[in-house]
């Protein structure tokens, strides 16, 4: 850390440390600039309002008690690139001398008028009276946007996915519908789809919804990890699709097994389907990995209770979404 | 009272559809598929999709029992034009009727005597509350058939528009689960909400488009896409006026 801090300071010295003595022609071409024009006050002053703003974004980024952070998230993002955009057009308009040119560049043949418009712009710099401090304007405004840009990479893990692991599902828990009324197994009848959430949690956490359907038990295919996942047939997945975390709303139910379709659990956005026979594999789409099951049981009153957590993590996948089972 | 005389003399009057009627229609349309009486064809070795050009499958069976499916289903699959099905393996679609209304109604008659199932609903969307129908709807059916019903696909099958569905073909569907959509018991949901299911349904027929153009009603993809090809080129068109103001 102490490193990285000198290295920073030595760099700050350097670039506003550093003096260029250029070579002085005799006379300008453009009358002198007046020292500390207010133009150039308010470009530089732009420019670290910018930076102040794409700095809020790891700040917003990393507080977990900020409420609608996507909004500040966005609003963030969105001031820095318009402070820039403001401190670069004052600069230009007002900061910069801009010369029009009526007409079209004659073939190579007026040295001294090369020479002249070298010159030109040579000295058109010296508008900026403050030239070191509008440059660590620019790089801050642009490192603090570079920086705005990169953590939310973070997301990608190992460190702050602790929430995505989480859900409310725990051993002996009841299945209740959307009224909080608990699910019974007898209600539960085939090529039907319900949804239920964990007794008494929060139904908009992201591991509390889940589809329960009941297969023919002879249909079943439930081996390794989630063998004997079923409670007589019913079997219960996570309802967010494994993709890119869409609610699985639909599911295909064939009312003549001969002729139609397979039944499958569907997601409306990009089609993933997935064999609520076979564990929930997947069968079809973008999804890159099976759907959450739940172990289920069916308890002394006929009620549906969980038999423990989901055997994957809920939810689309990230970077390492595989690494460990969820936790309570 | 005034309604009995009037079925007793409808029942009186020759002409009128009987089950009787109704085997002579169905064993020359339906029995090939669901067999003798409406036993079903389970045969495991069933041959389907004879015909020149067409890849000839072998699969357990080819016509599911009409036994104890009653009028409801009846009703529902001739109405629709659902059946009989041009050749099996298809997913039944709405479709010209290819009987007539007496042959209909007959058939209804000669499948509900099969068994004891469901006779046909008659439901009164008309008490149902638009609202409840909405949220229904939405959390129910919508997933397939699009929040403005106007149907959408499941890998291996396309849930059909509501659009010409009618009061009584709804409330049958939901109990069926036509070809793979699931079916909804009525401890699912109640014949009271049916009512306000169906009341959406009527309201996605005939929407009041407040914002003029309707789009298709197909979500955000066609207003996406206005957005970008006339919104974006109003911008740049704004753009070049300004720029022409400011060069004179």
């Amino acid at each position: 850390m102490g490193k990285a801090r000198d290295a920073f300071l030595s760099g700050v010295v350097l670039l506003l440390g550093r003096r260029r003595t250029p070579p002085q022609p005799d006379a300008h071409l453009l009358p002198p600039a007046p020292k500390h024009t207010r133009a150039e006050t308010v470009a530089i002053a732009l420019l670290f309002i910018a930076a102040l703003c794409a700095a809020a974004f790891p700040v917003v980024y990393f507080v977990g008690s900020i409420p609608a952070k996507t909004q500040y998230l966005g609003l963030s993002i969105g001031l820095a690139l318009l402070f820039l955009a403001a401190a670069l057009i004052v600069a230009a308009q007002s900061v910069i001398p801009t010369e029009e040119l009526a007409h079209a560049y004659p073939p190579d043949e007026h040295e001294e008028d090369e020479e002249y418009v070298a010159r030109l712009v040579e000295e058109s710099g010296k508008g900026f009276t403050r030239r070191g401090l509008f440059k660590l304007g620019l790089v801050s405004a642009g490192g603090a946007l570079g920086v705005a840009a990169l953590v939310p990479a973070v997301s990608f893990g190992p460190l702050g996915v602790e929430e995505f692991y989480g859900t409310p599902w725990r051993k002996g828990r009841r299945l209740v519908d959307e009224n909080d009324v608990p699910l019974r197994a007898d209600d539960i009848d085939e090529k039907a789809l319900y949804t239920a959430f964990p007794e008494g949690a929060d139904k908009e956490e992201q591991g509390s919804a889940v589809v329960v359907v009941r297969l023919p038990r002879s249909s079943l295919k439930l081996s390794g990890q989630v063998e004997g996942y079923d409670a007589d047939g019913i079997v219960a997945y996570s309802k967010l699709c494994t993709h890119a975390g869409c609610a699985i709303s639909l599911y295909r139910a064939p009312l003549f097994a001969p002729e139609e379709p397979r039944p499958a659990l569907v997601c409306p956005c990009h089609y993933s389907t997935f064999d609520p026979a076979d564990g929930g594999s997947v069968t079809f789409g973008p999804a890159g990995r099976r759907l959450p099951m739940l172990p289920l049981a069916i308890d002394g009153k006929g009620e549906l209770r969980a038999r423990g957590n989901f055997d994957g993590p809920v939810g689309p996948s990230w970077w390492g979404v595989r690494e460990r089972r969820p936790s309570p | 009272m005034r309604r009995v005389v009037v079925i007793a003399l409808l029942l009186a009057l020759p002409g009128v559809a009987t089950a009787a009627d109704g085997k002579q229609v169905y064993g020359r349309y339906c029995v090939m598929c669901h067999g003798p009486n409406g036993v079903g064809n389970t045969n495991p070795d069933s041959v389907v999709g004879q015909g020149p050009g067409r890849d000839t499958t072998i699969q357990p069976g080819i016509g599911p029992s009409l036994r104890n499916v009653g009028a409801l289903a009846a009703d529902f699959y001739l109405r629709t034009g659902y059946m009989p099905l041009k050749r099996t393996g298809l997913q039944p679609r709405r479709s010209r009727l290819l009987l007539s209304n007496a042959q209909i109604e007959a058939l209804i008659k000669y499948v509900a005597s099969l068994g004891h199932g469901p006779p046909i609903p008659h439901p009164q969307p008309e008490r149902g509350s638009l609202s409840e129908g909405q949220r229904l709807f939405a959390s129910n059916c919508a997933g397939c058939h699009q929040i403005m019903a106007r149907g959408g696909y499941v890998t291996h099958a396309v849930p059909p528009p509501l659009g010409q569905a009618t009061a009584t073909e709804i409330a049958e569907a939901v109990r069926i689960g036509p070809y793979v959509m699931p079916r909804f018991s009525p401890k699912q949901i109640s014949n009271a909400q049916l009512n306000s299911l169906i009341r959406y349904v009527q309201w996605t027929q005939k929407p009041d488009d407040r914002g003029g153009l309707s789009l298709g009603r197909v979500g955000p993809v066609p207003e996406g896409l206005v957005t970008w090809f006339v919104g974006a080129a109003a911008l740049v068109a704004l753009c070049l006026v300004i720029g022409r103001r400011l060069h004179g």
